[in-house]
């Protein structure tokens, strides 16, 4: 019996702050303002970067008619007038597609880590326990964007692609149209969130019994649930990640872009784990997590940064190498596509996601270091966010998209707002789990 | 390896919860402990020891930066420079193409070049035949600490009371 043994009880309330609070609701509103701003300037067309650029990128989107898909030409052009409202809804599905991903890699840290029976990570579990209460507010904003903007956001919505020997008709979209159809859709859309965010709350109510009850029983049960969610996600996680980012682009595919799409999620969502656990350390909680636990935490930062870099140029270079035009049309249209505007994001992805975090988090002792922790931390948060920004955007607003105080406001908002829903799910519970079996190892971790 | 020898005190321990208590009290009195031999990692031990930290993180870097600069200017040189050509309809100066070779050369001097710095440092490796043992049960059940008469001031019979004290079960004398 597990209770034969006394498992060590460390009592420490969250408190969120009114000061925190506050401050979450000014970027929040900071971020609102940015986006009444830039959405005033676009829809005025005053905004920066396209509008200047905007006649010689169409120039330059006629020249290469060729060479281009002429009904995604065609399809900007139609939509020349309400670009804007397109922008917006574009931001809220990069950032929503971004935000879901961070908050359900939570759930997959929780369930690899009850799947290895891993000691270390229980000390700071209720950090990656938080990110998942997040996926409602995702899940509800995907849902009102693709009723709303899915029909300018997905170029496979437009009914006309699938009527055989029309203006409009499309022999390659029509034959996927078994999996890229709104009602299926939609409806796997719905399932992704209802079965990720289900497996959260049954892993979550286990671990706050368990606090409150004891014994091995809660632990084995979230081995259980943990596992049966790991299979879920083995699959959902290239399945959403088609749905969500690669069907956009709607004749290319990747077989790799499954996996790319989860490294992508899984490295920024531990970077945003690793950011709670030193800012709460900063704020005096979760003392017992030692510089060992931080090491890991950074050495896990590192090494999916890599994973990362690896998946993306894996890709890449086949498509490279092989150069098969149907698969380079994706690279050559953020390379040199829509007046270049998407080479600086293009770089910027692999500096902020790579070479920063390669460089910075090399050193061991950095790996403790709260400092560098933390900008290391922001640079892979920043940098996927750029990543999703570079897959979605020219697919969906091309010549129109932008970089503006638009981008700068949905972004902000929504990192109030998951911050918001962190601290929330963090007050709810003891900070560092009660009579968690594994607790004792982990509070002993020292890996020298 | 000559800065081995010398005479030397071999306590032998049974434990290693006792080994790892021995170590500091024997560092507060006085006593120069050379180095503890165990026949499994003991976590802390190092610490306790105040042995440096290991630099070969350092030489590993550089050793890959080498390796990284040799494959680029390696692949540079023959395929863009020297006699250029086209490969698969790129430019023969294609830096994609370079990299999991650049990585593959990186990788290979990174490992090759610890391997050597280690048994550089360490004086292990072929050509080298000094091994010196101070007890062979270090690698069966016993944790021995040698101590180098030479480099203590204190008394031979001084460190084996000492060494007694924090629960040596014998201390022996080993010449080398």
């Amino acid at each position: 019996m597990a209770s034969a043994h006394s498992i060590p009880s460390i009592e420490e309330r969250f408190e969120f702050t009114s000061g925190a609070k506050r401050n979450l609701l000014i970027g929040g509103g900071v971020g609102l303002a940015l986006i009444l701003l830039g959405a005033y300037l676009a829809a005025t067309g005053g905004s920066g970067h396209e509008a200047a650029a905007h006649g010689a990128e169409h120039a330059a989107a006629a020249g290469h008619a060729a060479t281009e898909h002429a009904t995604e030409a065609a399809a900007s052009e139609g939509h020349h007038a309400t670009s804007w409202m397109t922008r917006i809804w574009a931001n809220l599905w990069v950032n929503a597609v971004y935000f879901t991903g961070i908050s359900v890699v939570g759930m997959f840290f929780i369930s690899y880590n009850y799947l290895a029976q891993a000691g270390w990570s229980a000390v700071f579990k209720r950090v990656p326990e938080a990110l998942p209460a997040f996926l409602p507010v995702t899940g509800v904003v995907m849902l009102i964007t693709f009723f709303l903007g899915g029909h300018d956001l997905f170029h496979w919505t437009h009914e006309g692609l699938y009527e055989v020997g029309g203006p409009e008709y499309d022999h390659i979209i029509a034959g996927k149209k078994g999996f890229l159809n709104t009602p299926f859709f939609v409806f796997r859309l719905v399932f992704y969130f209802a079965v990720w965010y289900w497996l959260w709350r049954v892993i979550r109510k286990l671990s706050l019994q368990e606090d409150e009850i004891g014994g091995t029983e809660f632990y084995e049960k979230s081995i259980r649930f943990g596992t049966a969610f790991l299979v879920v996600f083995g699959v959902t996680s290239s399945t959403s990640a088609w749905d969500f980012v690669m069907s956009i682009d709607t004749h290319w595919f990747s077989t790799m872009f499954g996996w790319y799409t989860l490294a992508s999620w899984h490295v920024a969502g531990l970077a945003v784990i690793t950011l709670v656990v030193v800012m709460l350390r900063e704020r005096g909680y979760l003392r017992a997590v030692n510089s060992s636990h931080l090491r890991d935490l950074g050495k896990f930062i590192f090494a999916f940064s890599i994973f990362w870099t690896y998946v993306w140029f894996a890709q890449f270079l086949l498509i490279y190498y092989a150069n098969l035009p149907e698969e380079t049309i994706y690279f050559i249209e953020r390379f040199r596509g829509h007046g270049g505007f998407f080479k600086a994001p293009f770089f910027i992805t692999l500096f902020l996601n790579f070479f920063f975090p390669f460089l910075v988090l090399m050193t061991r002792d950095a790996k403790f270091t709260h400092s560098i922790l933390k900008v290391a931390c922001w640079s892979v948060i920043i940098g996927h966010y750029m990543d999703f920004y570079t897959n979605i955007m020219p697919g969906t607003l091309g010549a129109n998209a932008g970089f503006g105080p638009l981008e700068w406001g949905f972004f902000l908002l929504f990192i109030c707002a998951f911050g918001y829903s962190i601290a929330t799910q963090l007050e709810k519970a003891n900070l560092i789990p009660r009579n968690h079996p594994m607790l004792e190892e982990s509070l002993h971790h020292d890996i020298a | 390896m000559a800065e081995l020898s010398g005479k030397y005190l071999v306590g032998v321990y049974d434990d290693d919860d006792t080994v790892l208590h021995a170590v500091p009290k024997l560092r507060k009195a006085g006593v120069k402990i050379k180095e503890v031999y165990s026949p499994f990692p003991i976590h802390g031990l190092d610490e306790a020891l105040g042995h440096p930290r290991t630099r070969i993180g350092i030489a590993a870097f550089m050793f890959g930066v080498t390796g990284c600069c040799v494959a680029l200017t390696l692949m540079i040189w023959t395929m863009g420079i020297d006699w250029p050509m086209i490969i698969g309809g790129k430019d023969p100066i294609s830096v994609p193409n370079y990299i999991p070779i650049t990585f593959e050369l990186t990788v290979l001097f990174t490992a090759f070049g610890m391997v050597i710095t280690f048994f550089i440092s360490n004086g292990l490796g072929p050509g080298t035949h000094f091994h010196p043992r101070f007890d062979e049960r270090s690698t069966d059940n016993k944790f021995v600490m040698a101590i180098d008469l030479g480099r203590n001031s204190m008394s031979a019979d001084e460190i084996s009371r000492a060494l007694k004290d924090s629960g040596a079960e014998e201390v022996n004398i080993k010449q080398f």
